[in-house]
């Protein structure tokens, strides 16, 4: 089992003729991706090394029954793209675009929860999703990868969702699924989305959740994983030495109030109950033991 | 981005807001013609991007040519917790009756824009959110709806705020809100918002940070990227389209991603060491981007050693190599270089680098040992960094 993708998973890539879509669609492609077609407005009739190119998802979706969408889409586009989507009846979305306007993210997250709200929307600004050896839906290098489970990965930040992969492939120890949710203010899904699958996948056994300082998702998560969560669950916050952020004005201060620290979110995982570590490598070893003693 | 005091209030004004009649000065004698052309008594206003302006007397009062010539002549070159004051915004003085706080942001746990409204505005508005909650009022938006006159009115009401201006507040939330929207603001803050004893609202201060993500459709912006920062490096790397951040060790740091890059300088901590800046290339960096990062942190002086943590997704390992390579050939390398290379197309990255390996450039296997030799490196030690050094 895996969540959200799985082997059988049909995936159209919007932005297939652009530079990052066509080698990024590919090598989903190239790693067993059901890929069926690619998306670009006045590109329809044309293919990408035999992949077939459509010039609306609708079409695409209507000649392939494809269900999810991977959007590489520039930053000014990016919204559009994702509604189109969304409207054309795609279920899961991955956009890995960096740079969407926060205003244009925080209008389209909202309208996705009210118009669509069986849509699933990864991102954007993340690495995507991938259930090794099924289903690599966005850059995660899928090498990095190992099939087999048990241990599922989250993570906040795109470089270190890799990394925490490599640590466990390392260690020979398998994922069910990776999700990348990227950084940005208002991503589609969330930690408690994921952790909260990750609970219900009899074949996930524990989850590595990645954090970083800024925001509040990684206390949401502490809250979740306190109520909800059964499986053990090992976290790392990266941040534990940045200079402080940007202040956001006074709003910013009464908003956050606390939160957002390395160590208020570390405390709070602590607390709820999480194995947290220093860093990357280490949280990787603190898997290894846990899984070997299941 | 943040915008200077008299650049969001030019923002503001845009959007129908009312702000005190005034002008920006980067010399004295401009000071004293904008004071003489708005009226006195007239405020003279340190022009700096840090809170506290007032307490450090950066904030004078004017109610003639001299005062102002006076004021202006103080202020200007003034350091403010690190920043020198090279502009006035010079404005008529007002005769406050009332201070009120009015802002919109993002509420990231909620995902929705929140509006804060309260009639105890002023400088200890974090103090009223700690001791008297209950004194701001609260109100979620949601981005794909709007802001509308009724919510406005009913936000006013429920703030308190006097009922002969409910109305034109109201309509100046409106008018705030659109500028966070259309402005494509991250931050719109008024504090005070003031009525005045002529029984008129308007913003006395202004607090905007753009969201540099939509500079792509506001070409106005410019002018605020001109005035942006001071700091040469920081300047330098925007120019470059890196995102850096200076600090204050002795490790210079290179990472794709802003997870990695912290995520460096964590274990450059725990390596014992000290970072000299958190240096983000991004996601898909070139060759040519890559060779800039080398020569920025090239231009650190306090750089002892550099770390390069490279993880490539849409980063190709093969570039980043390519892009070492070069600034191994063009630019002169202060410090030796300690490389990470994993994830895609890093074999073909390795193999680049193959021949150019020495003790200028060392190559490590894992991000962990890679900090252990960078550390060891920084502190004149060119063999340390060995697992058995670890603890």
């Amino acid at each position: 089992m895996s969540i959200f993708v799985d082997e059988n998973t049909t995936v159209i890539v919007q932005g297939l003729t652009g530079s990052q879509g066509k080698f990024h669609g590919l090598r989903n492609r190239d790693y067993g991706t059901k890929v069926l077609a690619g998306v670009t407005p006045g590109k329809g009739g044309t293919d990408v090394d035999g992949t077939p190119v459509y010039d609306s998802v609708k079409e695409a979706v209507e000649e392939t029954g494809a269900v999810a969408s991977f959007v590489v889409v520039p930053p000014r586009g990016a919204a559009e793209a994702i509604l189109e989507a969304a409207g054309a009846g795609i279920s899961l979305i991955v956009c890995i675009t960096e740079g969407i306007p926060a205003q244009d993210e925080a209008r389209t997250v909202n309208i996705l929860k009210r118009d669509f709200p069986s849509t699933r929307l990864i991102g954007p600004n993340c690495p995507g999703i991938i259930s090794p050896g099924k289903c690599n839906i966005g850059i995660t290098p899928g090498d990095i990868a190992l099939p087999g489970g048990p241990v599922g990965v989250v993570s906040r930040s795109g470089t270190l969702t890799y990394q925490a992969l490599h640590e466990l492939s390392q260690q020979k120890v398998g994922q069910t699924t990776c999700v990348g949710m990227g950084g940005d203010p208002v991503p589609g899904t969330s930690f408690v989305d994921c952790l909260a699958a990750f609970e219900q996948d009899p074949e996930t056994r524990a989850v590595m959740m990645i954090g970083e300082i800024g925001g509040s998702a990684e206390e949401s998560a502490a809250e979740f994983i306190s109520s909800s969560m059964t499986k053990p669950v090992v976290a790392y916050i990266a941040g534990q030495t940045a200079p402080p952020g940007r202040r956001m004005g006074h709003a910013g201060a009464i908003v956050s109030g606390n939160s957002g620290t390395a160590k208020g979110k570390m405390d709070a995982l602590s607390a709820a109950g999480v194995r947290v570590a220093k860093n990357p490598t280490e949280a990787g070893e603190i898997m290894v033991d846990i899984v070997h003693s299941l | 981005m943040d915008l200077f005091e008299y650049q969001g209030k030019q923002y503001f004004e845009r959007y129908g807001i009312p702000v005190s009649k005034g002008g920006v000065a980067v010399s004295v004698d401009e000071a004293v013609r904008i004071a003489e052309s708005v009226g006195y008594p007239v405020v003279v206003k340190a022009q700096v991007k840090v809170g506290g302006r007032g307490k450090a007397g950066g904030v004078k009062l004017a109610s003639t040519l001299e005062e102002a010539r006076e004021h202006a002549g103080n202020i200007l070159g003034m350091d403010i917790k690190g920043h020198t004051v090279e502009r006035l915004w010079v404005e008529h003085a007002t005769d406050i009756a009332k201070e009120w706080y009015a802002s919109f942001t993002l509420d990231r746990t909620a995902q929705l824009h929140l509006l804060m409204l309260s009639v105890k505005g002023g400088i200890e508005i974090e103090e009223v959110a700690r001791t008297d909650p209950e004194a701001i009022v609260k109100v979620h938006v949601d981005p794909s709806e709007g802001y509308s006159l009724p919510q406005a009115l009913d936000a006013v009401a429920r703030a308190g705020i006097d009922a002969e201006v409910r109305d034109e507040t109201a309509e100046l939330l409106v008018g705030l809100y659109r500028c966070f929207v259309e402005g494509d603001c991250d931050l719109v803050e008024i504090n005070p918002l003031v009525l005045n004893t002529a029984g008129k609202v308007h913003a006395l201060d202004a607090k905007v940070t753009l969201d540099d993500n939509a500079m792509f459709r506001h070409p106005e912006w410019e002018e605020f990227a001109a005035t942006d920062t001071t700091d040469e490096r920081e300047k330098s790397a925007k120019q470059r389209g890196l995102n850096y951040v200076g600090l204050d060790g002795d490790v210079g740091i290179i990472a794709n991603g802003a997870g990695l890059a912290m995520s460096t300088l964590d274990v450059v901590s725990q390596a014992g060491g000290s970072a000299a800046n958190f240096l983000d290339i991004g996601g898909g960096a070139d060759a040519a981007l890559m060779t800039s990062a080398l020569d920025l942190i090239n231009s650190d002086s306090n750089v002892k050693s550099i770390l390069v943590n490279i993880f490539g997704g849409i980063t190709r390992c093969d570039e980043v190599a390519t892009g070492i390579v070069q600034a191994l050939a063009g630019v002169d390398m202060k410090s030796p270089i300690v490389l990470r290379l994993d994830g895609t197309n890093a074999d073909q990255g390795r193999e680049i680098l193959a021949d150019h390996v020495s003790d200028r450039l060392v190559v490590e296997k894992t991000m962990l040992d890679a900090a252990f030799r960078a550390v060891a490196m920084a502190a004149g030690d060119s063999h340390g960094g060995d697992q058995g050094e670890r603890n």
